[in-house]
């Protein structure tokens, strides 16, 4: 296939993604957007367009709000591709995809990657059992395809997703036998200085405390500063163990969904080599950016959570004010024009934020779930444990990217999507240094696993053999 | 392991069915091929190359990659590919069979 | 600031400082490997892990005799190195394939081999196959090869396993390895070196340079040269598959986990070590025409290193004549010639072995 052209390219469907393509193709940019999943919506948004008036009033306005975003992207100009897999990108903006298993290339004058965010692992003893899952995940059945994990379900970390999830699959009728909190007790201290600025932006406050109420009110078992949390099982979950309330439970269950927060997916600016900085707060990596979204790769930006969390509604701000960004970069608009056109959508932005310190202080995870006890498979992938890391260290493991080569560690197919963070993590205590200094997975591509036959079609050179090596 | 919600509104849609190790499971529009499993009751839904661990999704949103299956010959995440009518699911323990050796 | 001693300090964590760390720890030195950190160019970690004799030194005899010598020593040393790591290397030294796509890259080859194998006048094992003959050895090749060179000396390895062995059998003869440690200078004082790297100050009597590319600019330090320059290679990686290959190709193999590695391409780019969509899959486009069954199978990962090139392609083995007890030492096979880095190479700088049994590579070839 021949290399195609275009200003603007968006990756990504979510409401970053939707929202920049949505601006961009109204400020005149010939736009394209591309999604790894078959329609628009990203993960907060899932099957927006095609759920039951039924489920999407159980999901709730917020989660109907993306319906005007997704309609707007009919409605426009953008020109969309789903089922589409970015794998390779560079600097100089060559983009490389995949669609219907075909390989083809194509070259922006700018990119916004908005590949959203991800859950934090939780790497506790037993959770590569099958009916461990995400919190997340069952939150995505629910939206995609109205399903709920059968039996009986016990939720265990921290975070306004856990209880969020909680609600609404409490609202469709799964069978929630525990709530298992693992935020220790010290996280409130820490987070009442930032209860101020909470306030400020209440709405995001008083929807907690509510969801709160509705799982007290429920009478669901709930365990509060839980600690040694592990799963059970043989062949799968059989039950979920903990110490609370002075004393080890042991919760029988069939699907154990756990949550640690949600953190930036960095995979396409680590392929790309842009600068990350840690985020101590939120305890990952997020991309440097300055106020347009732009990384340090000129005419890349990043917008969404992707960028750093901060919610849906942050997002789709962020995404616009990317989108502006990229049409003045073009000359499409002039400064002026750009400053106004995103006044609005920066006063947004802030106050989206404002609940954030408050909340990663509270839900920051507990020590013990970032330091796993030896025998925790860490590398899902190659099956590489916490204490296999930990002897790496010792071995002369400065950073991750040497950790592969003693272990394979992280170079399974995720590619280290999973393990990347607990990895630098548990270096980090090891060699006692900081996570930004212990660095992480350098990413190459492609960014997922695509047929070596894909990319075999796109060579374009005559084979004469020429290649022979001495 | 996932099961279907009553709706009270729609009755459940006729599915249709796919084929998992050759046995039939019925899927609904709309549903991932991961989905449509999970909602079969099929667990695991491999076992690995490493060591052989049983393993099923644990995020549906194509992070983490143990709901990878095989479908019409090519290895793929089933949380990221719609279930269609007819498609071959093949279920893998272990390494994946691209040759025989000799 | 204290000084630390020991006997040798090796400058380069890669394979040929480690493999040189080994030798000298095997032989009761104390040791310390001072390396760079996590992000580094390094060719020992992104190389291919061929054991190979075929084609090597086709047009230098010494070359071809310094390579057999090497993979010839490679069984002793998977052992010993397995035994103490604990550790399977891999090593499958059955013979490995040249697969040719035209018949013009085949009868070149194998003209080549011959010239060779008559001017060493000693047995020189290869076997030209033909269409039939290869996939009689290999079923799976394509219809589009036309024939393989044969050569039953080859091989290949983990390199992966062999750095983590050649670790821990450092570690365990109280070897010192510390990453992060970036010399900056060495300076020869009395007989001795003092170095400088990582904000630390080391001193030892003897001083290797195995540091690749960067030996261009410490070499100098102790009246030595080294003109290496960075030729890029590109790898793709695949998915764990079924055992398909028995045999190692020059260009494509499948390790112990089942997974295929496929190279690999030339290229003098300076020291960019990414990688390029055209050449890539140019790359996966060669081995598909070889194994049209890959075509299914899932890339995982690729990445581009920087190979370690001197001008003619042989290695620099050279002891410094100003400053008695510096080495430098650098070539681009370090995986192939492991074994005999670890053993004659580390006699000959330990004063035992004579410089005609290391093949002689000095660096005044280069000197004009």
């Amino acid at each position: 296939m021949t290399t195609r052209e275009c200003d603007l390219l968006v990756i990504g469907g979510g409401p970053a993604g939707m929202a920049a393509a949505n601006a961009g193709a109204a400020l005149g940019l010939k736009t394209l957007l591309m999604d790894e999943q078959m329609q628009a919506g990203g993960q907060i948004y899932r099957n927006i367009n095609g759920v039951s008036g039924h489920l999407g009033a159980l999901l709730g306005p917020d989660y109907l709000h993306g319906r005007e975003l997704a309609a707007r992207l009919r409605g426009s100009a953008v020109e969309t591709h789903f089922g589409t897999l970015v794998w390779e990108v560079t600097a100089d903006r060559e983009v490389s995809a995949q669609k219907n298993g075909q390989s083809f290339r194509l070259r922006a004058k700018q990119i916004i990657a908005a590949s959203g965010a991800m859950e934090r692992a939780s790497p506790v003893p037993g959770w590569t059992l099958p009916g461990v899952m995400n919190a997340g995940a069952a939150q995505i059945a629910l939206k995609s395809g109205a399903s709920l994990p059968a039996g009986r379900v016990v939720l265990a970390g921290g975070g306004p997703l856990l209880f969020l999830v909680a609600c609404q699959l409490m609202d469709a009728g799964a069978e929630i036998t525990a709530i298992v909190e693992t935020s220790p007790a010290a996280n409130l201290l820490r987070a009442l200085p930032h209860l101020p600025t909470a306030l400020t932006a209440p709405a995001y406050l008083i929807k907690g405390l509510s969801m709160m109420r509705k799982i007290r009110v429920a009478g669901i078992p709930w365990f509060r500063q839980a600690s040694a949390l592990s799963i059970d099982g043989r062949q799968q979950v059989e039950a979920v163990r903990f110490h609370s309330r002075g004393q080890d439970q042991r919760i029988a269950a069939d699907v154990v969904l756990l949550h640690h927060g949600i953190i930036p997916n960095t995979q396409i600016g680590r392929m790309l080599r842009i600068e990350h900085a840690w985020n101590q707060g939120q305890l990952c990596w997020h991309p440097i950016l300055d106020s347009w979204g732009e990384t340090s790769s000129p005419g890349i930006r990043i917008a969404g959570d992707g960028g750093g969390i901060a919610g849906a509604l942050a997002a789709e701000a962020s995404g616009m004010i990317a989108a502006y960004g990229a049409a003045y970069t073009l000359g499409k608009i002039t400064e002026p024009e750009r400053d106004r056109g995103t006044a609005m959508m920066r006063r947004l932005l802030d106050r989206h934020r404002r609940i954030r310190p408050f909340l990663d202080a509270l839900y920051q995870p507990p020590e013990w779930l970032l330091q796993p006890s030896d025998d925790v498979v860490v590398c899902r992938c190659e099956e590489v444990t916490a204490g296999r890391i930990r002897k790496m260290a010792s071995q002369g493991c400065t950073g991750p990217n040497q950790t592969k080569f003693f272990s394979r560690c992280g170079m399974g197919p995720c590619q280290g999507r999973i393990c990347g963070l607990p990895v630098t993590q548990i270096l980090a205590r090891e060699l006692r240094r900081d996570p930004g200094e212990v660095g992480a997975y350098r990413i190459r591509p492609p960014l997922k696993p695509i047929p070596i036959g894909s990319l075999a079609a796109l060579d374009s050179t005559t084979t004469t053999g020429d290649d022979y090596g001495n | 392991m996932f099961k279907r919600m009553q709706s009270p509104v729609a009755p459940e849609q006729d599915g249709f069915e796919l084929c998992v190790d050759g046995t039939p499971i019925t899927a609904q529009n709309g549903e991932t091929v991961a989905l449509a499993m999970l909602n079969a009751g099929i667990v695991p839904f491999r076992h690995t190359a490493v060591s052989g661990q049983a393993r099923a999704p644990l995020c549906l949103m194509g992070v983490c990659f143990d709901c990878m299956v095989e479908i019409d010959g090519r290895l793929v995440q089933s949380c990221m590919v719609d279930a269609r009518p007819g498609m071959r699911v093949t279920l893998l323990t272990g390494a994946r069979d691209i040759g025989a050796a000799e | 600031m204290t000084s630390i001693a020991c006997d040798t300090v090796i400058v380069g964590g890669g394979v040929v400082g480690l493999s040189i760390a080994y030798g000298f720890a095997r032989r009761g030195d104390r040791v310390a490997v001072l390396d760079e950190g996590d992000v580094a160019f390094r060719a020992a970690r992104g190389n291919f892990g061929l054991v190979w004799v075929q084609g090597k030194g086709a047009k230098n005899p010494d070359y071809a005799r310094w390579t057999m010598a090497a993979a010839a020593l490679w069984p002793a040393f998977a052992e010993e190195l397995a035994a103490q790591a604990d550790t399977d290397l891999q090593l499958c030294q059955n013979g490995g394939l040249s697969i040719c796509l035209n018949q013009s890259e085949l009868e070149t080859r194998a003209s080549e081999l011959q010239a060779l194998r008559t001017q060493l006048a000693s047995n020189y094992p290869f076997e030209v196959l033909d269409a039939k003959a290869l996939r009689g050895l290999v079923s799976e090749v394509g219809p589009e090869a036309v024939g393989a060179i044969y050569c039953p000396l080859d091989g290949h390895v983990s390199p992966l396993r062999l750095l983590h062995a050649l670790v821990t059998g450092i570690q365990a003869r109280r070897g010192t390895l510390l990453p992060g440690h970036t010399v900056e200078n060495i300076i020869p004082r009395g007989g001795e070196f003092e170095m400088q790297a990582g904000g630390k100050r080391f001193s030892a009597g003897r001083v290797v340079l195995a540091a690749g590319l960067g030996n261009r600019a410490l070499a100098p330090m102790v009246g030595l040269n080294a003109p290496v320059k960075p030729v890029r290679g590109q790898i793709l990686v695949s998915e764990r598959i079924k055992p398909f290959l028995r045999l190692a190709t020059l260009t494509v193999r499948q390790t112990g986990e089942g997974v295929v590695q496929i190279g690999d391409s030339k290229e003098d780019v300076g020291f960019d070590d990414s990688t390029t969509i055209d050449q890539l899959a140019h790359i996966a486009h060669r081995a598909v025409r070889c194994f049209p069954k890959l075509q299914n199978a899932n890339l995982v990962r690729c990445w581009g290193a920087l190979r370690v090139m001197t001008p003619d392609g042989y290695p620099i083995y050279e002891g410094s004549a100003e400053y008695p007890g510096a080495y430098v030492i650098t070539c681009h096979s370090g995986i192939t010639l492991a074994a005999a880095h670890a053993g004659p190479l580390v006699e000959w700088m330990l004063g035992r072995a004579r410089f005609s049994d290391i093949g002689g590579f000095g660096a005044e070839r280069f000197h004009v």
